[in-house]
């Protein structure tokens, strides 16, 4: 049973029966969902649902963990990413973590550092890149005279929307975002929120978010995970924004967003 | 749950506050002086050797005695020159031999043996049978380095008294500290470097070497800087090593002399005792310089990190 969240856009990851284990334990359970392509979704859910588990199982990042296991498919654009090469995926499939995390390194540095690996040596196309990533990351007017100076100087914000660059700059098709604001100040989130909006021309976004209003306000599509009884994360609900929010049509989805649990 | 809140609004007199300070704040005072007390003495004596060394040592250094070579024999006349020079090339050597397979060892424990946590097999038991052998390396007497290095290198390999036997000899000497300084550097790494660099589809080759490795610098510099150290101050590893020729070493198998062994030498087997002291301060000197670099070295990385 496959749920259809997306009723005229193109779907550009399809989870068939996913299942993820930790050793002997279920983190997720029985996953079926199409996420659509240049579209926003987020997923929300209580503390310890797999939210994050979830999205970490797009770009195999759950494998540095030993003893992960799973079972089902993840079709990317109809190719099962277990049979990508993980380095390859990770290149389509871009992440911005919960916490900033640039790199000791220059800002210049910091964005070069994904194309660099990727084989591009040419000084002037690294310059073109670094650009036209921090522009696209709405950094490059802070930045643009400072390119030199360490990705750690940054504030909180401006260092997320620098990982949001280095993640833009390898070109990705879609790019997961975990808790992306979580460890940002309001002003520093509501930027954030608008660069997503921005970016969802050219990239398909998948976003987790704690924050209801977050996901309200800025994603189009919703997905609600909880916790079964025997701890695995399961999809509770999934639809359009509008409708998850206005007319939940599980009783568990509307007292969540409601605020009762979680 | 409060029961009775007027109970809990009560203040409790018993208790004089005010003498309670005083014998709190007095009991600090005392223990601020003895750690105090305790601090200055180890410096006092700490400066209190290198005074006499540098002192006592100073009489005897001049230009001369920088640039001229030991003369041998009981007298223990003549210079220095050809000590600097074979301490020189040992150090080169040693770390030469030593840097790359501490930190390669290092990364394959931090970086690769990790995935083998959990499994049970071959390599992981040959991983902790490693960090388990470092950690006795670590704190074997040198002189048994010195013995094997003289049965392995000098005898068995037929090396001879040479620098080269000298040099395999200081590297398993050093070898421990490098792969202990360059494994907690390492994992002090964060996490999220790691996973950042991942995301962004490099190899784990690409992320150790572009990420993991620089930011683990300065941690790997003060290694290396501290068995720069070490070897210049060892004598027992290379007194069953490197022979004792005064001479300058032509090549890998000649036998010489470092500092610290001549300093040995020469107030054990001559009456030169002022000269000794004047190595012995040209050799605090050096320890004291190589200290400073890896405090601005690392002052200098802190910087350039943080950013500020």
């Amino acid at each position: 049973m496959t749920e259809k969240i997306n009723e005229n856009g193109k779907t550009k990851i399809r989870v068939e029966d996913f299942n993820l284990f930790y050793g002997k334990f279920q983190a997720l359970q029985h996953i079926t969902i199409e996420i659509p392509g240049n579209r926003i979704t987020s997923i929300i859910g209580p503390s310890g649902c797999g939210k994050s588990t979830f999205i970490r199982s797009f770009n195999r990042m759950n494998e540095l963990i030993p003893g992960v296991r799973t079972e089902g498919r993840i079709l990317l654009d109809d190719k099962n990413i277990f049979d990508i090469d993980p380095v390859e995926l990770r290149k389509q499939v871009g992440m911005v973590f919960q916490r900033p995390n640039p790199f000791p390194k220059t800002i210049f540095e910091n964005i070069a550092f994904g194309p660099r690996a990727h084989g591009i040596r040419d000084r002037r196309i690294l310059e073109e890149i670094v650009e036209k990533s921090l522009k696209q990351a709405v950094l490059w007017d802070e930045v643009k005279d400072n390119l030199n100076k360490s990705g750690l100087a940054l504030s909180g914000g401006q260092q997320q929307r620098l990982c949001i660059a280095r993640a833009l700059a390898v070109e990705p098709e879609v790019i997961l975002m975990d808790e992306p604001a979580s460890a940002l100040d309001p002003i520093a989130t509501l930027k954030i929120e608008e660069l997503i909006q921005q970016l969802k021309e050219k990239y398909t976004i998948v976003i987790v978010t704690h924050n209801m209003q977050q996901a309200a306000r800025a994603s189009d599509y919703t997905l609600f995970f909880n916790m079964a009884e025997n701890r695995a994360g399961y999809l509770v609900e999934s639809g359009k924004t509008t409708d998850i929010f206005t007319n939940p049509k599980n009783e568990l989805t509307e007292q969540y967003i409601s605020g009762r649990f979680g | 749950m409060i029961k009775n809140i007027e109970l809990s609004r009560k203040k409790i007199t018993a208790i004089d506050s005010a003498k309670q300070l005083r014998r709190r704040e007095l009991s600090q005072k005392i223990a601020f002086a003895l750690i105090w007390l305790a601090g200055l003495f180890a410096v006092a004596v700490l400066l209190l050797i290198i005074y006499y060394v540098v002192s006592n040592g100073f009489k005897v250094i001049d230009l001369e005695f920088l640039t001229t070579r030991p003369a041998g024999g009981v007298s223990g006349k003549g210079g220095i020159s050809t000590t600097i020079v074979t301490t020189l090339y040992l150090v080169i050597l040693t770390i030469a031999i030593a840097a790359p397979l501490g930190i390669g060892t290092a990364i394959y424990m931090v970086e690769y043996a990790v995935e083998l946590s959990g499994k049970k097999g071959f390599l992981t038991a040959l991983v902790n049978l490693i960090r388990t052998s470092v950690e006795i390396l670590a704190g074997v007497p040198s002189i048994i380095f010195g013995l094997f290095g003289f049965a392995v290198f000098v005898s068995y390999m037929k090396l001879k008294f040479s620098l080269l036997s000298a040099g395999l000899s200081g590297a398993c000497l050093v070898l421990p500290l490098i792969i202990r300084t360059t494994e907690e550097a390492l994992l002090t790494v964060p996490q999220s470097y790691r996973e950042g660099s991942l995301a962004l589809g490099t190899t784990k080759w690409q992320t150790i070497f572009s990420v993991i490795l620089p930011s683990a610098l300065p941690g790997i510099i003060t290694g290396i800087v501290l068995s720069v150290g070490r070897v210049i101050a060892e004598t027992a590893v290379f007194w069953v090593t490197l022979g004792g020729s005064y001479r300058l070493p032509k090549n890998l198998l000649s036998s010489g002399r470092t500092m610290a062994l001549h300093v040995y030498m020469l107030a054990s087997e001559t009456r030169a005792f002022d000269k000794a002291l004047g190595t012995s301060a040209i050799l605090i000197l050096i320890i004291i310089g190589l200290n400073l670099a890896i405090n601005i070295t690392s002052r200098h990385f802190y910087k350039r990190f943080s950013g500020k």
